[in-house]
């Protein structure tokens, strides 16, 4: 075997262990297992060699279509060997890696522009829907209008954002932003809507005003499905941010990589799209300890057997 | 209200049903769910109500609880008009419904579900309903779970606290749309030993809906048979049972009559659906 492989295997391999640990973490709590014995478990159960499995089975295709295989295109990409290579160098050839500090500004730009979007569009999407799902009136004038304004790709609004608002920031931003609220707004619709009639009417049978069946009916009720759409958001807010980035920026992960493209700085591209993955994957299980914090009683509900092993 | 939390026997709550009349969609369609509808309950009285399906009993319901409006005749709730043509249902603590398929807020506690009534409505401190709640919830065995969400429950249980909820409002009526139903034998005689319980102790007027004649018949001083659509009342039987009851009137002779009485009335009813189901279909 290639001695180049070795590094990425270890990385991969620690990769997934750590993701499984943390799936099995939980049923360990329940089944109280010590953390030794879990790590045994964990090496000795088939979910977790399926795991690697399909971890090596992608990096062994990358790597064979880029050496091996007879496809030319495929042959002036970087292979996994030399990505990991790169990312992890002191002196990097491309010039970045995890010891450059450039690396961590287009990380940090990236990232304080998704989170920005990303809750602009809770603050003001949350509220939207609830008030769509709420007042059939707002609904009525208000619903047309979103149906027609959101299928418009986020990457349309590059120019005209850049017209309207000052400097390219706040449109990177307002377009990331865009994407994000028309999914959480309209999924908070949805669980208002999901919320059964038996509910409201049980609260009116206890004495509930309209407020209080607004905050003991109406908010808790649709959370399942306001999560939903965050975490939906989250994922639709990075793939528009990337985008402008790449038309609109100075920095950030979609510039990175578009910025490798452009100057022939392959592995650069790679090294932007797998801290994307990370970034991405990281802020989804954010979302989910959120939401998982907010509603125990669906956690008690879901709990148990089934529940646990596939909560993931 | 001046409910001090412990058993106070019923001040009031007799419904009075006249000519009930409930047409949905006079232009369109035209269903007439109930027609000339007339029942007397008096204050305290256990009413069970059976009748085939689509009769209208849950359409009575739903108007007496202030889900829906009347389209001619009246009810009264102690005297004083609770529906009519014009008047705007409103639903409130004085007639709380317990759900057929159960109503508590998965989302809160069993604690926070029971007392939630009360201290919405400034009856109590949330201090003291939890006091009372607790002491409630452990006189019909259910203690341990104040702290649990209800998905955690059997449905049986879910359906006992939330008769719990209703009570802890001190509402003059108990609407039951088909509590029991669906369960399996041994939890459906646990929650009717429950609510018999419950009524011994508080005497509330109580319009319990049901496809079970045993179950009817079990728990009520009236069995009402609604007939087909639309509904009116086709008869109404005095269950002179002595409380408190248990399993063992069951095989009764008397039991056995009422049964056998409330039977003959129901098929004929039930019949008279079933026909008429095969000329809509034809």
């Amino acid at each position: 075997m290639d001695t180049n492989l070795i590094l990425p295997v270890i990385i991969i391999s620690a990769f997934s262990i750590w993701i499984f640990y943390h799936r099995q973490k939980k049923l360990a709590v329940i089944l109280g297992i010590s953390t030794s014995e879990q790590i045994k478990k964990t090496l000795t159960s088939q979910r977790f060699w399926l795991l690697i499995l399909g971890f090596a089975l992608t990096i062994g295709f990358w790597y064979a279509a880029v050496y091996w295989l007879p496809f030319k295109a495929f042959h002036r990409l970087p292979g996994p060997d030399e990505v990991v290579i790169e990312w992890l160098s002191r002196d990097p050839y491309y010039g970045i890696s995890i010891y450059t500090k450039e690396y961590y500004v287009h990380i940090i730009y990236s990232f304080y522009r998704a989170t920005t979007a990303f809750l602009l569009a809770t603050v003001l999407g949350v509220p939207f829907g609830l008030l769509m799902g709420w007042s059939r009136r707002f609904y009525e004038y208000s619903f047309p209008l979103v149906e027609m304004i959101r299928p418009i790709p986020p990457l349309a609004w590059v120019p005209l954002s850049i017209l309207m608002l000052p400097g390219v920031e706040p449109a990177v931003i307002f377009v990331t932003f865009l994407v994000a609220f028309f999914v959480t707004a309209l999924n908070t619709l949805l669980g208002v809507q999901s919320i059964d009639q038996a509910y409201f009417r049980a609260a009116r049978c206890l004495g509930a005003s309209s407020k209080e069946i607004l905050y003991d009916v109406v908010i808790p009720g649709s959370l399942p499905y306001i999560f939903t759409g965050l975490q939906i958001a989250m994922g639709a807010a990075w793939f528009s941010l990337v985008a402008g980035e790449m038309i609109a920026a100075q920095y950030g992960l979609g510039y990175l990589i578009w910025q490798g493209y452009s100057l022939v700085k392959y592995p650069t591209i790679i090294i932007g799209m797998v801290t994307l993955g990370f970034i991405g994957y990281g802020s989804s299980v954010a979302i989910r300890y959120v939401g998982k914090k907010l509603m125990a009683w669906r956690e008690q509900e879901l709990g148990g057997g089934a529940g646990v092993t596939h909560g993931e | 209200m001046g409910n001090n939390g412990t058993e106070n026997m019923a001040k009031g709550g007799a419904l009075s049903i006249r000519n009930a009349t409930k047409i949905y969609d006079p232009e369109g369609v035209h269903v007439v769910a109930l027609e000339d509808c007339s029942l007397d309950i008096k204050a305290g009285e256990f009413v069970a109500v059976v009748g085939p399906s689509g009769c209208g009993k849950t359409t009575l319901l739903n108007i007496m609880a202030g889900f829906d409006s009347l389209t001619k005749g009246e009810i009264y709730l102690d005297g004083e008009l609770l529906a009519a043509p014009g008047v705007k249902p409103k639903p409130g603590p004085d007639r709380v419904v317990v759900f057929q398929h159960g109503a508590l807020f998965p989302w809160k506690t069993v604690l926070e579900n029971v007392i939630y009534g009360p201290v919405i409505q400034n009856q109590m401190s949330r201090s003291e309903a939890i006091e009372i709640a607790k002491e409630r919830l452990s006189r019909i065995g259910l203690r341990e779970i104040e702290n649990v969400y209800p998905g955690q429950l059997s449905s049986g249980m879910q359906r006992r606290v939330e008769i719990v909820r209703a009570l802890i409002n001190n509402p003059l009526v108990l609407l039951l749309d088909e509590p029991f139903r669906g369960m399996d034998s041994v939890t459906k005689s646990a929650s009717h030993e429950c609510l018999l319980e419950l009524y011994d102790i508080f005497h509330k007027t109580i319009y319990f809906i049901t496809h079970d004649l045993e179950e009817a018949i079990f728990l009520s001083d009236t069995v009402a048979v609604m007939t087909t659509r639309p509904g009116r009342i086709r008869m109404t039987i005095k269950v002179d049972l002595p409380r408190p009851r248990d399993y063992r009137m069951l095989s009764s002779e008397k039991f056995l009559k009422l049964k056998e009485m409330a039977k003959d009335a129901v098929h004929e009813e039930a019949l008279k659906a079933f026909q008429r189901g095969e000329r809509e279909l034809a």
